[in-house]
């Protein structure tokens, strides 16, 4: 097994020969750090529960039982052996949390309504978890489609610019043109043009993603060593096996760096199309929230396009380490 | 051991007729061929040995079909070479795998061109070259020499007619290289194919093959042909073939050096 990715202080351990032993070997001092974990949270719980609030706040009772909730579950996973690693980071978080809610909670010590309790952001899922859920399905379908057809079209217009020089002709000097405008440039354009505004914003994230996917593809499929076409044609292979079967393998990690590059400039057109004509998805939440003064709304907002963001990088990771497992190494995300 | 696939049917006889050939190297053009005829018999090994940069890979690349002839026709069977084929299989001098197929999966490329499924045959030829239970290995994890192995397995499982050999062993270890020189030429015995190979080791070219073609410098010409009228088992210090090796040295301008 290789290391761990994060060393954890309880994990990796010098032993006094000064050998790095890890796990079984220093079971006197590891099993400790992830019991610790759980009180922890119920200490978040039980400040949360017992001292008062400073104002009126809501769902505090709520918020003391998520902790209390999240205290049980970490002291499951301890006892089952599985939170080694992950020991240091929920500790710190439930005595993040703890910290927070003492802080404006209970002292109010920064100013109001920039700087929400804990209980807030609560709130705002508990109460208005449906716009929140339709607008990240929101984000997320137009996400999908834009995404999936610039993913789609760069790696194909890339393989046509590094194997057919016809084809480099006539469409270079148009991605040299287009590709490198940031693809908000054209979003006021596209509004005007495009009757649709979902169509647009679509039409836009395929841009955005299609232009990093097709420069990487490109130049991944420049970088094929010829001998590898070579060995293919003296086995009798034609155009298409070269193309599919060598040419795009080949490319592959390149690719995926493309369509990794791709995807953050989505990110971006996403939320700006949304806050400028979409009237659906996390950005426009995040607009009307702003609008109404709703910073708990806001936050909440922030967080769930935050975790969509980073799950969708960690889903494309994921597939790229499945697809490149060939490769010696690849970037941990 | 090693089971011993049949010998094949038919090894190509090929006919190369006043060759030329050349390339624009910084916009002049550089003649590298230069009138090359050669006839090849079915079933010989003929080393080719030239000075590095002569042209011996340009006239492979030629007969593989890769490349057409500035001049001349080279034919296989009295049919012209139009382009490359199954039948002509190229071992290049880097192993050339490709990074993202297994072991097994490099060796089964041919069949997955011709969209064949004949597994028994790779795993026979893997076999042969020795790299049984490294089917799964991807290529970085395999050394020099199991890597040119897989290679040569990669070429045998087309059951080539012709076995087109670029200094196969050229970055092995000496003796890697031994091995596989042994294995080559039981190969070659075995299933009967024509094996041109290009070599830098006079040794290696006296030991395996039954006709040596020396070339000039570039432009290459042939300067020599030498027939090896020696029996198929040959033990490197065979005074015949230290004669052969001098004569040969001569030829390529190293007879103060042998
Ligand atoms: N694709 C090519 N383009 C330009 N020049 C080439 C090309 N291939 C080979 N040459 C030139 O042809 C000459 C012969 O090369 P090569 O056949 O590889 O020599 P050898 O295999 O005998 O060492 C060299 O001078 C080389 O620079
Ligand atoms: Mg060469």
């Amino acid at each position: 097994m290789s290391s761990p990715n994060t060393p954890s202080p309880n994990q990796t351990a010098h032993t006094p020969s000064g050998q790095t032993a890890t796990k079984s070997g220093t079971s006197s001092r590891r099993p400790l750090l992830p019991w610790v974990a759980g009180p922890a949270w119920f200490l978040a719980a039980l400040v949360t529960w017992r001292w008062p609030d400073a104002d009126d706040f809501p769902d505090t009772n709520q918020l003391a039982a998520l902790f209390c909730t999240i205290g049980l579950a970490l002291t499951v996973t301890a006892a089952l052996r599985r939170l080694s690693a992950r020991a240091p980071w929920a500790i710190a978080l439930g005595l993040g949390f703890t910290a927070w809610e003492i802080i404006q909670a209970k002292l109010l010590w920064l100013p109001r309504p920039f700087f929400g309790t804990p209980q807030d952001l609560l709130d705002v899922f508990l109460t208005d978890w449906r716009r929140l859920g339709d607008s990240l399905l929101h984000s997320l379908g137009l996400l999908a489609v834009g995404y999936g057809i610039g993913a789609a079209l760069g790696v194909a217009i890339g393989i046509g610019l590094g194997r057919s020089l016809r084809f480099r002709y006539w469409v270079r000097p148009l991605i040299r043109l287009i590709g490198p405008l940031p693809p908000v440039a054209l979003l006021p354009l596209a509004f005007i043009i495009i009757p649709s505004s979902r169509l647009a914003s679509e039409a836009l994230l395929a841009l955005a993603a299609g232009f990093p996917t097709t420069i990487l593809t490109w130049s991944g499929v420049a970088a094929v060593d010829p001998a590898y076409y070579d060995v293919a044609r003296t086995m009798g292979a034609r155009n298409r096996f070269l193309v599919l079967r060598v040419a795009l393998p080949a490319a592959m990690p390149q690719i995926f760096v493309g369509l990794f590059m791709g995807l953050g400039v989505s990110f971006a057109t996403l939320v700006v199309a949304e806050m400028l004509g979409v009237k659906s998805g996390l950005g426009f939440y995040m607009q009307w929230a702003q609008g109404w003064a709703a910073y708990p709304n806001m936050y909440a907002a922030l967080l769930v396009m935050s975790l969509m963001c980073t799950g969708l990088v960690t889903l494309l990771f994921k597939v790229r380490d499945r697809v490149l497992s060939w490769q010696k190494d690849g970037l941990k995300w | 051991m090693v089971t011993t696939p049949t010998r094949i049917a038919h090894p190509l006889g090929l006919e190369l007729d006043h060759i030329d050939h050349g390339y624009m190297i910084g916009g002049v053009f550089t003649p590298v061929l230069d009138d090359i005829s050669l006839s090849i018999a079915p079933g010989e090994f003929v080393a080719l040995l030239g000075p590095s940069g002569c042209g011996k890979s340009t006239l492979l690349r030629l007969i593989a079909g890769l490349e057409p002839p500035h001049g001349g026709t080279i034919l296989a069977e009295d049919i012209p070479i139009s382009g490359p084929g199954p039948d002509r299989i190229v071992m290049f001098q880097d192993p050339t795998l490709y990074p993202w197929r297994t072991v097994r999966g490099n060796v089964a490329l041919g069949h997955d061109i011709a969209g064949r499924k004949d597994p028994a045959s790779v795993d026979a030829a893997i076999e042969l070259v020795g790299l049984k239970g490294f089917e799964r290995a991807w290529p970085h994890q395999l050394s020099g020499g199991m890597a040119q192995r897989a290679a040569l397995a990669r070429a045998l499982v087309n059951d080539p007619r012709v076995l087109i050999l670029d200094e196969p062993l050229g970055k092995l270890d000496s003796l890697t290289r031994l091995t596989m020189q042994t294995e080559l030429h039981r190969l070659w015995r075995d299933r009967g194919f024509t094996a041109i190979m290009v070599t830098h080791d006079v040794e290696e070219a006296l030991l395996l093959a039954t006709r040596i073609v020396v070339f000039s410098p570039r432009p290459a010409r042939i300067i020599a042909d030498l027939p090896i009228d020696l029996p198929p088992h040959r033990h490197r210090d065979d005074p015949r073939l230290l004669d052969l090796r001098k004569n040969i040295l001569t030829q390529l301008g190293h007879s103060a050096d042998w």
